[in-house]
C-alpha cells in the first residue's frame, strides 16, 4: 500500500503555546485513520495540516508524497474534501448549487455537473427530485450534513478529511450516517482521516484509530487492536465503552 | 403663475435627486470596499469608522462652512454640497458593510476556504451574497438621510428642494416651506420603500 499523507515530526505551535508534538505517522491510500482525542488534544489543528489551512510551525506533512508548502495552496485543497460538525452549507444556494461549487470552480460543464450532482445525492440517500431545490434551513441537521459529505465528495477527491462531522447530531441520526460512512467506504476508494472524541465511533469507522493526547501520538494500532492499548489515556477512552 | 412653480418645483426635485444620486453612488463605491478592507484589518476599522462616525457628529451646516474654504473640494456650489453629504452617508453603508461580512457563520468561511476558493471568489460568490441585505439596509439609511440633509444644500448655493425651505424661512412664508419640505419628505417615502423592496427580493434567508 501506498503512502497517501505523512506526518513527519510535525510540531504546531500558536502564540507560544504548543498544540502539536512531534507528530510522526502516516496514512495509507485507501484506509481510514481515525484521529481519536479529547477536546483540545490537537486533533482539528492535525487536519488542518493536510489541507494547508494551517502550516506546521516545525517538521512536514505530506500529501502524496510533496510537502504542503511545496503545493499549491488551491490545488491541493481541491484535492481534500473536507466536512466538519458545523457543516457549513452556504445558507444562500440549493441543495443542487452548494454541491455544485467545486465543479463550477474547475470548470466543468453543466451537463456534466448535473449528472454529478444526482448521483451524489442518490448515494448520500437524498432523492434529487425531493431535495437538489432546497436551501440548507429547509433541511434536517442529518439531511444537512449529507450534503455536507456529498459536497465534500463533489470532484471526486482521493483524500476526505473528516472532523467530528457527526457531532452534533442525535445518536440515531448519527449511527445512520455512520454507516452511510461505511457504505460509501466500500464503493469509493477514499483516503480518509476521521476526527472524533467518541471511541464508540472511532471503533466503527476507523481501519487504525491513533489516539492523540495533549498534542503528542499516544497510541497508533489497527482498530481491531486497540481495545487491547495499554497506556493511562487509551485506557480512559476504553472505560468508556463500560 | 402656477405653472411656474410647477416648473420651479420639477426643476428644484429634479437637483435634489441628482445630489442625492451622485451623493450616494459615490457614498457606496467608496464604503463597499472600504468596508471589505475594514473587515480585514483591524487598524484600518478603528480609523475608518472612527473617522465615519466623527463626520457623523458634525452639524450639517457647520460642515458645509469647514469645506467652502478647502481648495479643490471646497468653494459654494453644488460639489462642496456633495462632498458633505457624501461624509454623512458614508458611516452607515461602511458600517454595515463590516457588520454583514462579520456577522457570516465562521464555518461557512470555513468551508468555503477548504474548498480552495481564492478571495476573490469567496467574495464574490459567498461573502457579499450573504452580506447583501445588511449593506442594502446601509445604503438605504443613507438614501433617506441624505434626502433631508441635502435640503441644506441651498444655503451655500447648492439648489434643490432647500431652496424653497429657505426661501419660505426668510420670508416667513409656510407655503414655500411646505413647497420644499412636502416633496422631500415624499422622495424620503418612495426611496426607503423601493430600497426596502430591493432588501426583501434580495434577502437569501
Amino acid at each position: 500500500m501506498a503512502t497517501a499523507i505523512q506526518f513527519r515530526d510535525v510540531s504546531y505551535s500558536i502564540g507560544g503555546r504548543d498544540i502539536l508534538s512531534h507528530l510522526d505517522f502516516s496514512i495509507e491510500r485507501g484506509e481510514t485513520l481515525v484521529l481519536l482525542g479529547r477536546s483540545g488534544s490537537g486533533k482539528s489543528t492535525a487536519l488542518k495540516l493536510v489541507n494547508g489551512m494551517l502550516r506546521p510551525t516545525s517538521g512536514e506533512v505530506q500529501v502524496d508524497g510533496r510537502s504542503t508548502r511545496q503545493w499549491d495552496p488551491i490545488q491541493l485543497k481541491r484535492r481534500i474534501g473536507y466536512v466538519i460538525q458545523h457543516i457549513g452549507l452556504f445558507p444562500h444556494l440549493s441543495v443542487r448549487r452548494n454541491i455544485a461549487v467545486v465543479p463550477e470552480l474547475e470548470g466543468w460543464p453543466a451537463g456534466r455537473i448535473a449528472e454529478r450532482v444526482a448521483e451524489l445525492l442518490e448515494s448520500v440517500g437524498l432523492p434529487e427530485a425531493e431535495f437538489a431545490q432546497r436551501y440548507p434551513r429547509q433541511l434536517s441537521g442529518g439531511q444537512q450534513q449529507r450534503v455536507g459529505v456529498a459536497r465534500a465528495l463533489a470532484v471526486d477527491p482521493p483524500i476526505l478529511l473528516f472532523d467530528e462531522p457527526f457531532g452534533a447530531l442525535d445518536p440515531i441520526t448519527r449511527v445512520d450516517l455512520q454507516n452511510q460512512f461505511l457504505a460509501l467506504r466500500h464503493r469509493m476508494e477514499k483516503t480518509s482521516l476521521f476526527v472524533t472524541h467518541d471511541i464508540r465511533e472511532a471503533l466503527r469507522v476507523g481501519t487504525r484509530i491513533a489516539l492523540l493526547h495533549e498534542g503528542r501520538l499516544d497510541t497508533i494500532e489497527l482498530a481491531s487492536e486497540f481495545p487491547q492499548a495499554s497506556t493511562l489515556a487509551a485506557r480512559q477512552f476504553l472505560a468508556c465503552l463500560e | 403663475m402656477r405653472s411656474d412653480l410647477l416648473a420651479d418645483l420639477l426643476q428644484h426635485t429634479w437637483e435634489h435627486l441628482l445630489l442625492v444620486g451622485l451623493s450616494v453612488t459615490v457614498s457606496i463605491l467608496a464604503g463597499i470596499p472600504a468596508g471589505i478592507a475594514c473587515a480585514r484589518h483591524a487598524t484600518l476599522r478603528r480609523w475608518l469608522l472612527g473617522f465615519a462616525s466623527v463626520m457623523q457628529t458634525i452639524p450639517s451646516l457647520a460642515l458645509f462652512g469647514f469645506l467652502i474654504p478647502v481648495p479643490w473640494i471646497g468653494g459654494i456650489g453644488t460639489r462642496t454640497v456633495v462632498v458633505a453629504l457624501v461624509l454623512y452617508a458614508l458611516l452607515p453603508i461602511l458600517r454595515n458593510t463590516v457588520v454583514g461580512l462579520d456577522g457570516i457563520d465562521p464555518a461557512v468561511r470555513e468551508s468555503a476556504v477548504a474548498m480552495g476558493m481564492t478571495d476573490s471568489q469567496m467574495l464574490r460568490q459567498v461573502l457579499l451574497p450573504l452580506a447583501a441585505p445588511t449593506i442594502l439596509a446601509g445604503i438605504r439609511l443613507a438614501t433617506v438621510a441624505t434626502i433631508g440633509t441635502a435640503t441644506i444644500a441651498a444655503a451655500i448655493g447648492g439648489g434643490g428642494l432647500g431652496v424653497f425651505i429657505f426661501r419660505g424661512v426668510g420670508t416667513v412664508d409656510s407655503a414655500q416651506i411646505l413647497a420644499g419640505a412636502i416633496p422631500a419628505a415624499i422622495l424620503a417615502l418612495v426611496a426607503d420603500g423601493g430600497l426596502a423592496w430591493i432588501e426583501r427580493r434580495l434577502s437569501p434567508l
